[in-house]
């Protein structure tokens, strides 16, 4: 009995302090389970925090690199393309095509200009269906001193092609201090129009004045000097040297046969206005044999007038321009006027003639303009109005020679009036229709022409 | 608002320093083709160089004459700052030519072309003038892209900096002054036209790619059949039908285009006409310009 006591008391005994050591234990598992607990809960959280910067930033670096992406994507063809705007180092290259109907009253042949010996390519060109001038310009820098451009003309007379070098020149590009040098054949500087191609014109014809004077246009081969002023307003001088053996000066061959100098001043009058001014002079002594056409005879004998002595031009020119808001694009308004005065002081002779040849002293006192308006009243339309007018007062002490070399006036100062209407699809082409009543000599001429100029290959500059 | 006071607390920074370094050193005189890189220029330049624009928002790049004015303007510059990719080709060139200027030539220090130093959209695969009048090297329009805008002053600041060293630090400090307020305006100007996105434009002429690109608008049609060749009435039925499947939110062209067309429609449509400034006005900044452009966006839009 106390045996069986004993082993109660001592398994309850036992037994208790199993159970309370049992329940001490877990209270202290407990215990570490809710600090490892708390302690992953924290670790937990500041994970969760950073999983979340992280996502965010991550978005961040992936707009960040779809913002880059884009920007590489358009930098691999960034610089490829860059400015090498003409056939990388070919030598841009244009052409002109041009050609138009003509139809006159009078016979085109027996076209004169009464008191102007005409000259180089001064005449009316064929009647009808005919392709006009055609041109072939190249040009680009040369390196970082120069630039040089040619252009090739191509022209039809009497069913054979004829190529001219039209200009062939170089030109520098770095003197500096306003300072430009060029050299070779370059339209002179006399006067507005003489500088641009006949393509740039805008009329299909040239001025009456710039027909007799120069025979269409001045050109020449010498070397040209202009200096730019360093002013706010345009004020450019310059001067020209030139061999001087082509029309008008002619005959000529050795060391400077023409010169010429020159001055235009210009700018803006607020934004819509602007306006150029210009004073020139070309001068020829000791022209030696200078061939023009003489008065015609019907189909009588083939006798050439020509000329040796001095010769002296001055000219005045004026442009006046307008566009609203300062945008020609489209609309603008053009004036222009230009004035020639020719004195020449030699004498005459009509080679082909006698014997004896026949000649004659002259002093020649030859003076015309022409006023001009264009106005472009729709962004592919524009019509334009001009007015030329010549006079000359030639002497000389045998009229009748002066009569044959057709520089008598005839008692007649010849006139034309002028109007165009033209279409222009686009910058590159030009349709237009233009009518003249010419009275360049005693029979009043009615002149239609329907012509095209189209510009292919390298664009074109915008002159003023 | 905060950029404001910014922008004023700069100004007078800038005022104080330019009146403690306005020593006797002549300033840079820069000639500059359109009047948004004036703008640029002026923002980073400041007070050392003196900024002609040869062209206000109110004409086209495209069909300016060599007048007798800028070739005396070009004859006096230090430096030009125009677009290039060909869109000065009809006038630049002979400007150059005439000018007598040799720092200013085609490869020198002083001809800074934007073009040259950002990525250009649109390069056409053929070139054929059937096409219109295209350019070569792209669509040349990149001031309408900010992105663009900023990659150019970077380039604009370095080249200041080699033409004129001894004003260096003026155009780092002008650059990051630049810089820190055109990141804020473009962040908010995104904001802004949060709500332009995909929005269905017309345009007049094919010049707002790197704005369309930048706002995700989308260009249904072009009014111009070619690029610089007005729209026929035939061809405006055509854009008119297909407006009548397809319809748009409004009509975009720049104020020097003709709004003829675009008037024409509007009438048809009922489409807003909006007409923006292609450039930045008189001697506004580049910030003031495109807050206009997207005001009038927003406006339109709503």
């Amino acid at each position: 009995m106390h045996k069986i006591l004993l082993m109660a008391v001592i398994t309850a005994a036992l037994f208790h302090s199993s159970l309370v050591f049992a329940s001490s234990e877990t209270e202290a598992i407990q215990q570490q389970l809710e600090a490892i607990k708390k302690e992953y809960g924290q670790a937990i959280k500041a994970l969760e925090d950073r999983l979340l910067k992280a996502e965010k930033s991550a978005q961040l670096a992936n707009n960040q690199a779809q913002k880059l992406a884009v920007q590489l994507e358009q930098s691999s063809s960034a610089r490829t393309s860059s400015s090498s705007t003409q056939n990388s180092f070919n030598p841009a290259i244009s052409l002109i095509l041009d050609g138009r109907f003509a139809s006159f009253d009078n016979n085109p042949e027996d076209y004169e200009l009464p008191g102007f010996a005409l000259g180089n390519e001064a005449g009316l060109r064929e009647k009808g269906l005919s392709i006009g001038h055609s041109e072939l310009t190249m040009s680009a820098n040369i390196d970082d001193q120069f630039f040089g451009k040619m252009t090739l003309a191509f022209d039809e007379h009497d069913g054979e092609t004829e190529t001219e070098l039209e200009e062939a020149f170089i030109q520098t590009l770095g003197l500096g201090h306003g300072f430009t040098l060029k050299a070779g054949r370059f339209f002179s500087e006399i006067g507005y129009l003489n500088q641009q191609h006949g393509h740039a014109w805008d009329f299909a014809d040239a001025p009456l004045i710039y027909r007799g004077l120069f025979g269409d246009q001045l050109i020449d081969d010498g070397v040209q000097m202009t200096w730019l002023a360093p002013t706010d307003t345009f004020l450019q001088l310059g001067t020209e040297l030139f061999s001087g053996s082509r029309f008008p000066a002619g005959g000529t061959t050795s060391g400077i046969g023409a010169w010429t100098a020159f001055a235009d001043i210009g700018g803006d009058i607020g934004i819509e206005h602007s306006w150029q001014l210009g004073l020139s002079h070309w001068r020829s002594d000791n022209i030696q044999d200078r061939k023009s056409g003489g008065h015609a005879h019907g189909d009588g004998e083939a006798e050439t007038p020509s000329f040796s002595g001095d010769s002296k031009i001055s000219a005045l020119d004026l442009v006046y321009k307008w566009a609203p808001k300062g945008n020609p694009n489209h609309q603008n308004f053009k004036f222009q006027f230009e004035y020639f005065d020719r004195q020449e002081d030699g004498n005459v002779v009509m080679l082909g003639s006698g014997p004896p040849l026949e000649t004659t002293s002259y002093d020649g006192d030859q003076k015309g303009w022409y006023a001009q308006a264009v106005y472009k009243f729709k962004p592919q339309w524009q019509v334009g109005l001009r007015y030329d007018w010549l006079d000359s007062d030639n002497r000389g002490s045998d009229a009748d020679v002066l009569t044959e070399a057709g520089l008598d006036n005839e008692g007649h100062s010849p006139k034309r009036y002028s109007a165009t209407l033209e279409w222009l699809p686009s910058e590159f082409s030009r349709l237009r229709l233009q009518y003249n009543q010419d009275e360049s000599y005693e029979e009043t001429d009615h002149q239609l022409f329907l012509q095209y100029t189209m510009s292919l290959g390298s664009h074109g500059a915008h002159q003023f | 608002m905060i950029r404001h006071q910014w922008k004023n607390t700069y100004c007078f920074a800038l005022l104080l320093l330019t009146l403690c370094s306005n020593t006797a050193y002549a300033q840079l005189s820069i000639f500059a083709c359109e009047p948004e890189w004036a703008a640029l220029t002026r923002a980073l330049a400041g007070d050392t160089a003196r900024v002609y624009s040869a062209t206000t928002a109110q004409q086209d790049p495209h069909h300016i004459q060599a007048r007798p004015s800028l070739i005396a303007k070009v004859r006096r510059a230090d430096m030009l700052v125009c677009t290039g990719a060909e869109l000065e080709v009809g006038w630049l060139p002979l400007l150059l030519r005439k000018s007598g200027n040799a720092k200013i030539q085609a490869g020198q220090a002083g001809y800074f072309m934007a073009t040259d130093h950002v990525s250009l959209l649109e390069k056409p695969a053929v070139l054929d003038r059937s096409l219109g009048d295209i350019h070569a090297a792209g669509n040349p329009h990149i001031h309408l892209d900010p992105h663009r805008v900023q990659q150019v002053a970077e380039a604009l600041a370095s080249t200041l900096t080699t033409i004129d060293p001894i004003n260096k630090n003026n155009y780092r400090g002008n650059l990051q002054r630049f810089t820190l307020e055109w990141r804020e305006a473009i962040s908010q100007w995104e904001k802004q036209s949060e709500k332009l996105r995909g929005k269905r434009i017309v345009v007049s002429h094919n010049n707002w790619i790197y704005l369309e690109r930048w706002l995700g608008l989308e260009r249904l049609a072009v009014l111009e059949p070619r690029p610089g060749i007005p729209p026929s009435s035939q061809y405006l039925a055509k854009v008119l039908a297909q407006l009548e499947q397809n319809p748009a939110d409004m009509i975009l062209h720049a104020s020097y285009q003709n709004d003829k067309p675009a008037l024409w429609l509007a009438q048809k449509t009922g489409l807003p006409v909006v007409g923006l400034d292609f450039s930045p006005a008189n001697n506004n900044s580049l910030i003031q310009w495109f807050d206009g452009v997207l005001n009038q966006l927003l406006r339109a839009e709503s």
